[in-house]
């Protein structure tokens, strides 16, 4: 999918994704040359198909992790499906630039389903990460969630 | 009428690549199967002919004979392997980029839903219930994408896909892995079983599958018919093994040193 802006003859460019929470999609392209704004709105259907293809409409910022689709996205899982294996690397919680989490950040984490929970606080590891972000709060928590898509999360 | 560009007109780089995010995927499977010796899809097209109790038999009998052998068991909605494997019920370890699979009789590693879902629960997916025919297909695709990708298989000889009754799971494999896989078929001595392996048979072979043969199953018993002499000629490819109802253990052994 790409939109053209066809005063200018030229292809838009991504700006910004947004999930509202009710399982649609905003997807924003501006022109480079005028400087127009459209939004692309999806149905829930249709957020769900581009979901089901394991890709992410603006690009993936940070890496996939193993079972991604199906963590993400299986409603049947079971609670004790996963053990959270060691990072290869051996960073502890702030060493290297790996992120600490705020008591408030941890409460909020524990209440994700555990089917999930291991990969989601590794998404949010990673996300912190790549942005030099010292501390993981819950603020931290809302921002990634709404740039990454981690919807239920 | 304003002239419009079309689609492959636009050639600008685009943030989202999703054709680049389907091109990793696609890498990360390959990387992934790149220790594995053989990918063999075990199909039929029909149901109940006893793919999912060849598969674990064939790969234990693998395994035995010094050939390192894992099972995908590609039945998302009716998975069977675990209990045929008799995998301990254990939590899969999750590494940052890989799942390890569990270990069944003889060594067997497997991967399936089954090791996933709570017991006795249907493979169901968050998301709109109204029209989920449309995505729904797309999901276990992607489900089969990571479990060929994700789990750390290790250097196998072979890795057997117990694949579901019909085509549609042979069809996606084929797309997800790039390139056909080799295709084992199981059928029963009956007619009707035969019409539905034909159709199945003649799909794969369409597709580009090497059929490396025929497993007759449940032979002596009641079911009569010729279903895989009259395929094994109508393809002109072996009766590997004819599997009785109580089949000597030489039986699975004998079939593994054909493959």
């Amino acid at each position: 999918m790409k939109f053209l802006c066809v005063d200018c003859n030229k292809q838009m460019a991504f700006e910004e994704r947004r999930l509202p929470g009710d399982g649609t999609l905003a997807a924003t392209f501006k022109c480079p040359t005028c400087g127009r704004v459209v939004a692309m709105l999806t149905n829930p259907m249709e957020t769900q198909l581009v979901s089901s293809l394991g890709v992410e409409i603006g690009g993936r910022t940070v890496p996939a992790q193993p079972l991604e689709t199906v963590r993400k996205m299986v409603s049947t899982g079971r609670d004790d499906a996963f053990v959270e294996g060691g990072d290869p690397r051996g960073h502890a919680a702030g060493s290297n630039g790996t992120p600490t989490w705020s008591a408030e950040a941890h409460e909020r984490l524990v209440r994700v389903p555990n089917f999930v929970r291991g990969m989601v606080k590794r998404i949010y590891a990673d996300y912190a990460k790549e942005r030099g972000i010292a501390e993981i709060t819950p603020a931290v928590m809302d921002t990634a969630r709404a740039e990454l898509g981690l919807e239920g999360m | 009428m304003l002239p419009i560009r079309t689609y492959h007109d636009l050639t600008d780089a685009d943030r989202s690549g999703l054709p680049e995010q389907i091109g990793a995927q696609r890498k990360r499977v390959a990387e992934r199967l790149a220790s594995v010796g053989r990918v063999i899809a075990v199909m039929s097209g029909k149901g109940g002919v006893g793919k999912s109790y060849v598969t674990a038999h064939l790969a234990r009998a693998l395994a035995r004979a010094g050939r390192p052998a894992g099972v995908l068991d590609a039945d998302l909605n009716g998975p069977t392997i675990p209990r045929l494997l008799v995998i301990p019920r254990a939590p899969l370890t999750a590494h940052p980029d890989h799942i390890e699979p569990l270990i069944g009789l003889d060594g067997v590693r497997c991967i399936s839903m089954a090791l996933l879902l709570e017991d006795g629960a249907p493979l169901a997916f968050k998301g709109p219930s109204a029209e989920s025919f449309v995505w729904r297909g797309a999901m276990e695709a992607s489900a089969l994408r990571e479990l060929l990708s994700d789990v750390a298989w290790g250097t196998l000889d072979t890795l057997l896909l117990d694949l579901p009754p019909g085509m549609q799971r042979y069809i996606e494999l084929c797309d997800i892995l790039g390139a056909p896989p080799a295709v084992l078929t199981v059928t029963i001595p009956t007619p009707e079983s035969g019409d539905a392996v034909r159709r199945a048979m003649r799909a794969a072979l369409e597709r580009g599958s090497q059929l490396l043969g025929i497993v007759e199953n449940m032979t002596g018993q009641g079911f009569v018919g010729s279903a895989a002499d009259d395929l094994a000629r109508e393809f002109s490819v072996p009766v590997l093994a004819r599997i009785p109802w109580h089949p000597a253990p030489d039986a699975w052994s004998a079939l593994g040193g054909r493959l």
